[in-house]
């Protein structure tokens, strides 16, 4: 079965050589958080099996599989087309509604669904933290990437709308990649930033499903922002998310691009992000004692 | 040596019941969240609530390949210690400097998703445990046939039965060469199989001249696969030196805390009811007192002391033996006493003695279910854990085995081998 093992039998090979400065220090962390650019290098391949961990395992054991990316916002946009266009008489700029509601509900959906899982994340992964170290932010962020798949798995469908609909493709369509980077990269913020506060107060559970309804009001998903009063734009483009979907349709439509929205836009992400990024570490150390 | 760990000062404060005041009513609860909505918030989160150390001041190294034990009570911090050691939990005050790459045995099966493969958990449980990919790939056929799984690699791990899943995961765990292994044998559930494993993959790698944590109740196993031992108690490193001297004073002050003894003078006070009422329990070396030390060679007697308050009842006492695992090791019943079993007993005080011959409990705690039976089916009076005592092991009877003997009993038993030259050898 196994040998004993006595002083007598111990090191016959040499062991490795130790490097002078310690590997890894284990303390309390300081206030000065410090963000280790050096930890993702190393854990970028356990960011990549987690990504492909939750789009593996995310429509199994369902009937329609991947087909629920596409069902979700044809869906929504079915139902939008109906109250919002045949009832309410939305206009939607000489843009057909269907395809003008699609382009918004792609990267919205997307958002919504990543601001979910990844706001639970923390909570849902408390087998990995207790067990073993890793950098706890690779989790929400890898909730978010996920997600990623889902969008690009309905994106033909938009594509052909926009050819039933007869609308012509430019090449300001290349507009859209640093538009979902945009999106991701907003995600990514709010879904750490809530993955946080949901392991000390659940409530985050319960609230998410109220901030993802309330913030698609206030973002033009059913209605062009143009239904904004102009002197009310600039504190309604505070919503990040009102640049995000102007751009989509402006990048799709080849409608003239609204600069000032999106410029404010990505610094608010950003903002946003550095924000959510140092309350993280800051709760962070705590996970293992209270998830 | 240069030390591949480094523990300096090291404290961890845990908060135990973060909500101090519950509240009486819902309308009291409303106005108070009225009142001091940020205050309610804050408290919940920190502050107030009761704390305790769950270590404190805790200092040593180890050197590079040195097997080091650590022992001590459940609760006295041995996980924390491990928590802090691979970095799954900060250290409230302190610092501890590692040299090299960590990685546990007690992270068996992290990150497992039934709903994946063998082969997808494989890699996935790689990369947790901070495996490269072109490692992974490297092993790969390695831990498929450690595992024994190579029919199942493409089925989902929630069709693979227990063994096969804890198999798989061992695997997994056991080809992740860090240079320190942290080994918890208290978390690693399985079975002896299992436990053996686990314990081999340990001597292995100290073989190879890599570093060993090894925490573990398996007092025989510390003995001899460590050179040093770290007894914690409280949180606070009790005793730090060579396996021998610590774990030999760790069992001596394990075994006075345990009750060899009850004496109750008063018959009105003493457990029992309106039939029957105890008057003393102790269990003892044949030859010795109840102060002496048990070994698996110890003959024992065990003694009772108890009033018959029912004139004329057939009663009997009957003792079940429950070892660490909450195994009953065996029932025993004096049936083959002629003088009362089976028979009226008068009103009075009675003495019964239970021979138990030596070489035959195993090592390790030991409790005794105390019951009074009546006419031989029904049970008057019961009392758990009436005596508790420690068998220890014998080191002359334990030749070149260093594992825990398995097993409820450890018979000594007789062995014949006989060597026929005469008979025709099949060639």
């Amino acid at each position: 079965m196994y040998t004993a093992v006595s002083p007598d039998n111990l090191p016959s090979s040499k062991p490795p050589e130790l490097p002078d400065e310690p590997l890894f220090v284990v303390e309390a962390r300081k206030s000065g958080i410090k963000f280790h650019l050096k930890d993702w290098w190393t854990y970028r391949e356990l960011l990549y099996f987690l990504v492909w961990r939750d789009v593996k395992i995310r429509y199994k054991q369902t009937l329609l599989g991947a087909a629920w990316a596409i069902i979700q916002p044809l869906f929504t946009m079915l139902i939008f087309t109906l109250i919002f266009s045949k009832v309410a008489k939305i206009d939607s700029n000489g843009i057909p509604y269907p395809v003008f509601a699609f382009a918004a509900l792609l990267p919205w959906i997307f958002f919504a669904n990543a601001i979910t899982t990844s706001g639970n994340s923390i909570v849902g992964s408390a087998h990995l933290i207790t067990k073993v170290y890793f950098p706890r932010m690779i989790i929400p962020v890898a909730a978010v990437c996920a997600g990623l798949v889902d969008l690009a798995v309905a994106f033909p469908m938009l594509v052909a709308l926009m050819f039933y609909y007869g609308i012509p493709i430019s090449l300001n369509i290349l507009l859209l990649i640093p538009l979902v980077l945009l999106t991701t990269l907003l995600a990514i913020a709010v879904g750490m930033w809530l993955s946080a506060i949901n392991v000390r107060f659940r409530d985050v559970k319960f609230l998410i499903p109220f901030v993802v309804q309330v913030w698609m009001y206030l973002s033009p998903v059913a209605y062009p922002s143009s239904v904004v009063p102009a002197k009310l734009r600039i504190l309604y483009s505070v919503n990040p998310f009102v640049g995000i979907i102007d751009g989509f349709r402006a990048a799709l439509f080849g409608q003239t691009f609204e600069w000032q929205p999106l410029a404010l836009s990505l610094i608010i992400t950003l903002a946003l992000l550095g924000f959510a990024s140092r309350q993280f570490r800051k709760m962070e150390k705590s996970f293992a004692d209270i998830v | 040596m240069k030390p591949i760990i480094r523990v300096s000062d090291v404290a961890k404060q845990y908060r135990i019941g973060a909500r101090q005041d519950a509240y009486s009513t819902l309308r009291d609860a409303m106005a108070r969240a009225l009142r001091a909505p940020l205050k309610r918030l804050r408290r919940n989160g920190r502050g107030e609530a009761d704390t305790v150390w769950a270590l404190k001041d805790v200092s040593f190294e180890v050197g590079q390949g040195e097997v080091l034990g650590v022992i001590g009570r459940n609760g006295a911090g041995k996980s924390t210690l491990l928590k802090i050691l691979s970095r799954i939990t900060e250290p409230t005050t302190g610092r501890v400097e590692l040299f090299g790459r960590i990685g546990s045995l007690l992270e068996v099966g992290t990150g497992f998703h039934p709903e994946l493969t063998g082969r997808e958990n494989i890699f996935l449980n790689g990369a947790v445990l901070g495996m490269k990919r072109t490692e992974i790939t490297r092993k790969f056929d390695e831990i498929v046939a450690f595992a024994e799984i190579d029919k199942f690699l493409d089925t989902p791990v929630k069709h693979y039965s227990s063994g096969m899943y804890m198999r798989l995961a061992f695997a997994v765990a056991a080809h992740f060469e860090p240079e320190i292994l942290l080994v918890d044998e208290v978390l690693a559930v399985g079975d002896a199989e299992f436990q053996a494993k686990c314990l081999g993959k340990m001597g292995a790698v100290a073989s190879e001249g890599r570093t060993v944590l090894f925490v573990s109740h398996n007092m025989a196993a510390v003995q001899t696969l460590c050179q040093r031992v770290i007894w914690l108690r409280e949180g606070r490193v009790f005793e730090d030196g060579p396996a021998g001297r610590v774990v030999k004073n760790y069992i001596t002050q394990t075994s006075s805390s345990v009750a060899t003894e009850k004496i109750w003078d008063d018959p009105m006070t003493a457990p029992g009811n309106e039939r029957v009422r105890l008057r003393c329990l102790r269990v003892r070396p044949l030859n010795g007192s109840t102060s002496d030390t048990i070994t698996i060679r110890t003959p024992l007697v065990l003694e009772f002391e108890f009033w018959n308050l029912e004139p004329g009842a057939r009663i009997n006492l009957s003792l079940h033996f429950f070892n660490q695992q909450d195994i009953n090791v065996f029932i025993t019943a004096p049936i083959h006493e002629p003088e009362w079993f089976g028979k009226p007993l008068p009103l009075g005080l009675f003495r019964s003695e239970c021979y138990i011959p030596g070489d035959l409990l195993n090592d390790g705690l030991h409790r005794v279910r105390l019951l009074v039976v009546k006419d031989q089916a029904v049970v008057v009076y019961a009392l758990d854990d009436a005596l508790t005592f420690v068998v220890n092991d014998a080191v002359e009877r334990r030749n070149a085995w260093f594992g825990k003997w398995g097993g409820a009993v450890r018979p000594n038993l007789e062995w014949k081998t006989e060597y026929l030259p005469d008979e025709p050898t099949e060639n």
